[in-house]
């Protein structure tokens, strides 16, 4: 067992440096294919001198840490709201089909919701606004990525929502919340003076994995985002994929530069966590209590997160549905004219090997990944957590570039046991997240009571924990299945080009953006997960005794 | 390490020749003359094959078509195809390059690649790619090598035999005939039209294709000399040709959707941009693009199409094999099947492609030019004669300092 | 049943002595009580006692139940019930299951309900077998606990303020019922509690950790 964890261990950084390196190199001058062959700062001199790079920058910059910051003010305020309400169950059970939608489908739907033709404008069109053709605004790739970063919010939302909920029940936040209330403390306020700061070490680490992602996600960036001067992730994959070979060495540089921001985003959120917690030490100590108006707002403030959110999210998914089963739909109609099966009766027959594709990959990925993350939380030791986050805090492509010139070294590229593992670079740090706090608070005297009765610590861990912990498991075995059917850069990198799956399907058709079919795609993508997170819902229930 | 460092040049200097030879051994080669005596033998041994055939996959026309072509030569020749589906051409090459950096010299992921202009120019560049292999075709000596001169020399360089013809493209202006009566017949009068219709007209950003297209189309009607950009562009000549299109830009710009502050990111943005009613036509190189997107509701039925007046510009698609290819002989046996009279065909039906031929259908036997004729002819798609001859793609070094051009012009 | 004898039982944590030694010898059928304060070291000696110790501490001395050594014997090898102030009846069985669960595997069939059947009435929990632990009262679970835990046939019993939780009725009655079955089954009982009402009803020896050191 830690031989294997110590194996294991070894490939993980083996195949990071090696990622890292194989960036790297290019990006200081090093890709012999190329004829590079001297080591120097050309690579970056050439990216910094991208026209428009430093704007890029900065929207990457700002559309993360704005849509990140709006993803944690919707649900604390939401949970300051409506913890303990019967809504915050009923939102929180929602979540999982939210989660499984993947960016890109979800960024076309939300293109179709906000955007110039969007669905809200034809609401509101013309009786109201005089507009009968779409006005020349841009609610849609904006000069400073803002409704990129408000998709950034609604998506990431669902997802700490998610991990505030499992690491509730660790704090007892209804005691200490109830304790508050009892000297005088109005509840949302009360939540935010004594729950959040408990909570908030907690979810820490899930925060920074979405700001890293935030200011580096690609699809919804291509989708949402302003297109000159684009974001960085985008302009780093307009590099990489040039005719012009040789742009491959800015490339590796702009992947770099991508990890550098990053780390810039995280470190502004670290300054404005200290920020905020002096603030609130400072309310604290006056022991201002809220007043009922401003409770009134707060609560108000809630119920409009929830709204904006579940809303917003709903919104998208009808939307894209619905378009994939439109005929003719012209502006500003606000329903289409006719419907049609044509985009199904096309998706279905393409789509059913990739997505068995990308099931029986998922479903690889999550169980290996499931033991993983179960092996090293039986037996922690120093320094493995923050190896394992290692990928979440990276961009992907800063990793994959290097990290595919390895795997065509070594012919290991083109095999979908390939593909799995490289998924689990992303998909094991998503499960251990997952399961890492039920694991923590299982109750150890349940297997000394085992032994006891005569179990052995192997035994018990089958016949107790395991069953014990069937619901945390379930939901991060859904968890990781969701990570690994939505990679879609990993996918192309480890298969060169040779696995396909729905993901890498639906990604190339979108490339000739027809709506319908497109939102087909979309629409399949996220069925699988959503099943899975179905699945784990009630697979638990199944096995328990009591049916 | 060190010892690279002090060595790097020369390696750097060696390569440079070695691709001057290439390049000029390429450039005597005379394309598609031999018959290639040595066909069965392919045949025998693409026979059993499974050919990674990666292509874009933006078109659900294209994927089908190429799903048709795989069940024909598995059926013909017991040929496997695998449709590996891109979203940018670019990801094939790099991954060749990948190959190559990694040093393999056999059993590559990618045996044939759809490919031209820029792509090809540079993986001929970095010789990333086998062959030449089109003289042992048998179907090459039906390609129309001197009616079409592109099908030889895609954006001035010449193929040598290194990639096979596939398809003509030639620029055409889809439009909407309810909202556009009289289209413009030139670039310059399209820019008159915006500035007479502001927010009404948009290009796709500049390192997309389509999108330096759009310029190129200005460059060659605007350049003084267009004779000049047949050749590689060096700075003054290059400051000279271009400083019309820029001036005509900078005039057209602030008419663009957005004020020209923003572009969509490719075709399928534009295409939106239309079927939304935001702009009011849009260019493409699919010379049915307007029929296809009638046929599949995206765009009204009084949706037409136009060409420019002095002709607007066209080229050729290909297919070429990656030195590296596991499938050699079986992605030849494609390529030969691409050219045959029934897929040629097939390619030209609206309903299937819509693409041109690169075949001289003329000194087709009669039964082929028969399945020619007997073609579709919805009213988006413009009639043969109506398409004119295609103008020249520029030396593929215009594109490059064009894009760049533009995209210092439009970043803030 | 065997003589349970703690025998020059050292323990420490982080260099700091817990217990400097301990003798302590548990005739069958007899309660020892040992008490402390919060932190004393009560609960890790039973810890060390059931084999249990985490790593952090270290110990020294030894284990005896009768003759047999069983410093050396993992927590499963040594055969000792233990009971808790919660009951961690398994949530994921019912309760006949969770009585079943420590019932050696020799016994099968027609006996192993049998023996839960009996257990069950014994537990006055007659007709419950089926619950789901969670929908049984406090008191009910904590006879299950106990009997879950006799049905494992353990060799001594060791609990850890078992009573604590229970309001003052509960706890009385509980107390008798599992000193009873203890003097039933003839077991010697290792009780650890800061209640000097627990010390007195056990009526066996009391060692009061807080003087040890």
């Amino acid at each position: 067992m830690t031989a294997a964890l110590r194996l294991g261990a070894g490939l993980w950084l083996a195949a990071l440096a090696a990622g890292l390196a194989g960036t790297l190199l290019p990006a200081f001058g090093y890709l012999p294919a190329l004829g590079a062959d001297g080591f120097g700062l050309a690579a970056w001199r050439q990216l910094l001198g991208w026209p428009g790079i430093g704007h890029s920058v900065a929207v990457s910059l700002t559309s993360g840490l704005i849509g990140t910051v709006g993803a944690f003010v919707a649900v604390t305020l939401f949970c300051a709201a409506m913890q303990g309400h019967r809504w915050f169950d009923r939102a929180a059970a929602g979540l999982g089909p939210l989660l499984g939608l993947p960016h890109a489908a979800f960024g076309l739907g939300f293109a179709l919701l906000v955007g110039p033709s969007g669905w809200l404008v034809r609401l509101v069109s013309p009786w109201a606004t005089g507009w009968t053709a779409p006005p020349d605004l841009a609610l849609v790739g904006d000069g400073w990525g803002l409704t990129l970063a408000a998709a950034l919010a609604i998506k990431e939302a669902p997802y700490l929502l998610l991990m505030v909920v499992a690491a509730l029940p660790q704090i007892r936040g209804q005691e200490h919340l109830q304790a508050a209330r009892s000297l005088g403390y109005q509840p949302v306020r009360g939540w935010f003076l004594v729950v959040l700061p408990q909570l908030y070490p907690l979810i820490r680490l899930p925060i920074y994995a979405a700001l890293a992602f935030a200011v580096s996600t690609t699809d919804l960036a291509i989708i949402l985002g302003p297109s000159q001067p684009a974001a960085l992730s985008v302009v780093v994959l307009r590099l990489a994929f040039d005719h012009d070979a040789t742009l491959l060495l800015p490339a590796a540089a702009g992947a770099g530069l991508q990890g550098l921001v990053a780390l810039a985003a995280i470190t502004l959120w670290r300054l404005g966590e200290r920020a905020v917690a002096r603030l609130g030490i400072v309310i604290l100590r006056r022991g201002m209590r809220g007043t009922p108006a401003g409770e009134m707002a707060g609560r108000a403030a809630g119920a409009l997160a929830l709204l904006v959110v579940g809303g917003g999210s709903l919104a998208t998914i009808g939307l894209l549905a619905l378009w994939s089963i439109a005929g003719t739909w012209r502006f500003p109609d606000a329903l289409p004219d006719a419907l049609s099966t044509r985009p199904w009766r096309e998706a279905l027959p393409v789509l059913a090997a990739p997505l068995l594709t990308a099931a029986g990959i998922g479903l690889a990925a999550a169980m290996l990944a499931l033991a993983a993350a179960l092996a090293m939380l039986e037996r922690p030791w120093r320094g493995s957590r923050a190896l394992l986050y290692l990928p979440l805090l990276l961009p992907q492509v800063t990793v994959l570039f290097g990290l595919q010139v390895v795997l065509v070294r070594s012919g290991l590229d083109g095999h979908v046991g390939t593909v799995v593992a490289v998924h689990l670079l992303f998909v094991l740090p998503y499960v251990h997240l997952s399961l890492a706090d039920a694991h923590a608070r299982f109750d150890r005297r349940y297997l000394d009571v085992a032994a006891g009765l005569g179990l052995s610590p192997a035994r018990a861990f089958w016949r107790i924990k395991l069953p014990m912990l069937a619901r945390p498991i379930a939901a991060a075995l859904a968890v990781g299945f969701a990570v690994s059917v939505a990679q879609y850069l990993p996918t192309l990198f480890a298969g060169a080009g040779r696995v396909a799956t729905v993901t890498t399907e639906a990604v190339a058709l979108s490339a000739g953006g027809e709506r319908r079919l497109t939102a087909a795609y979309g629409f399949a993508q996220g069925a699988l997960p959503a099943l899975g997170f179905l699945l784990a819902l009630l697979v638990p229930r199944l096995m328990s005794w009591r049916r | 390490m060190l010892v690279r460092l002090t060595y790097g040049p020369a390696f750097g200097v060696r390569n440079m020749i070695l691709r001057l030879l290439v390049l000029a051994a390429l450039a005597f080669a005379p394309p598609a003359l031999a018959q290639g005596e040595d066909w069965p033998a392919v045949l025998g041994r693409a026979r059993g094959q499974t050919v990674h055939w990666n292509a874009w996959a933006g078109d659900p026309r294209f994927n089908d078509y190429i799903a048709w072509v795989g069940a024909e030569v598995e059926r013909r020749f017991g040929v496997k195809v695998e449709h590996v589906r891109l979203r940018d051409t670019g990801e094939a090459v790099a991954r060749v390059v990948a190959e190559k950096a990694a040093g393999r010299t056999a059993d590559g992921s990618v045996d044939l690649i759809w490919i031209n202009g820029p792509n090809l120019a540079s993986m001929q560049a970095q010789a990333l790619l086998y062959g030449p292999f089109v003289d042992r075709l048998p179907n090459a000596a039906k390609v129309d090598w001197q009616g079409k001169p592109s099908t030889r020399i895609d954006f001035t360089l010449p193929v040598g035999g290194m990639a096979a013809p596939w398809l003509m493209a030639q620029v055409v202006f889809v439009y909407d005939s309810a909202r556009l009566a009289e289209p413009p017949a030139s670039m310059a009068a399209l820019a008159d039209w915006a500035r007479a219709h502001p927010g009404r007209l948009t290009h796709p950003v500049a390192r997309n294709f389509l999108g330096a297209t759009f310029l190129k189309q200005a460059l060659v009607e605007l350049a003084p000399d267009p004779a000049a950009l047949q050749r590689p562009a060096d700075d003054a000549g290059y400051a000279a040709a271009s400083a019309p299109l820029w001036a005509w830009y900078e005039a057209l710009r602030p008419a663009l959707w957005r004020q020209g502050k923003s572009f969509p990111e490719n075709e399928a943005g534009q295409r939106q941009l239309m079927a939304d009613g935001i702009v009011d036509l849009y260019i493409s190189f699919n010379p049915a693009e307007g029929a296809i997107a009638v046929a599949r509701n995206e765009l009204p039925p009084t949706t037409r199409s136009f060409v420019l007046k002095a002709g607007t510009i066209g080229n050729t698609s290909f297919v070429a094999i990656p030195y590296d290819a596991t499938a050699k002989e079986g992605a030849m046996v494609v390529a030969d099947f691409l050219l045959s009279g029934p897929a040629q065909a097939r390619a030209v039906d609206p309903d299937r492609l819509g693409m041109g031929t690169v075949l001289d259908v003329a000194a087709l036997p009669p039964a082929h030019r028969a399945a020619f004729a007997e073609t579709p002819h919805p009213p988006a798609l413009l009639t043969p004669e109506a398409l004119g001859k295609p103008l020249l793609e520029p030396h593929p070094s215009w594109m490059t300092r064009i894009t760049e051009e533009w995209e210092r012009r439009t970043a803030r | 049943m065997a003589t349970l004898t703690l025998d020059g039982i050292r323990l420490s944590v982080g260099g700091a002595p817990l217990i400097p030694h301990l003798d302590l010898a548990i005739a069958p059928g007899t309660v020892a009580t040992v008490m402390g304060p919060s932190g004393s070291g009560k609960s890790s000696l039973l810890a060390l006692v059931a084999g249990l110790l985490p790593t952090a501490f270290t110990a020294g001395g030894h284990v005896r139940l009768g003759p047999e050594e069983l410093t050396p014997l993992p927590a499963h090898r040594r055969r000792l019930g233990l009971l808790y102030q919660d009951d961690l009846l398994f949530p994921h069985l019912s309760i006949a299951d969770n009585l079943a669960f420590g019932l050696e595997p020799a016994i099968r069939g027609a006996a192993r309900k049998r023996a839960v059947d009996e257990a069950l009435i014994a537990a006055e929990l007659e007709g419950l077998g089926g619950r789901d632990p969670a929908t049984l009262s406090g008191g009910q679970r904590a006879r299950a606990a106990l009997f879950r835990t006799l049905l494992a046939r353990p060799r001594a019993l060791l609990l850890d303020e078992p009573f604590s939780r229970l309001d003052q009725d509960l706890r009385i009655r509980m107390r008798r019922l599992v000193f009873d079955q203890a003097a039933a089954h003839d077991l010697p009982v290792l009780l650890v509690s800061h209640d000097p009402a627990d010390a007195e009803a056990a009526a066996g020896p009391v060692v009061d950790l807080q003087a040890l050191r």
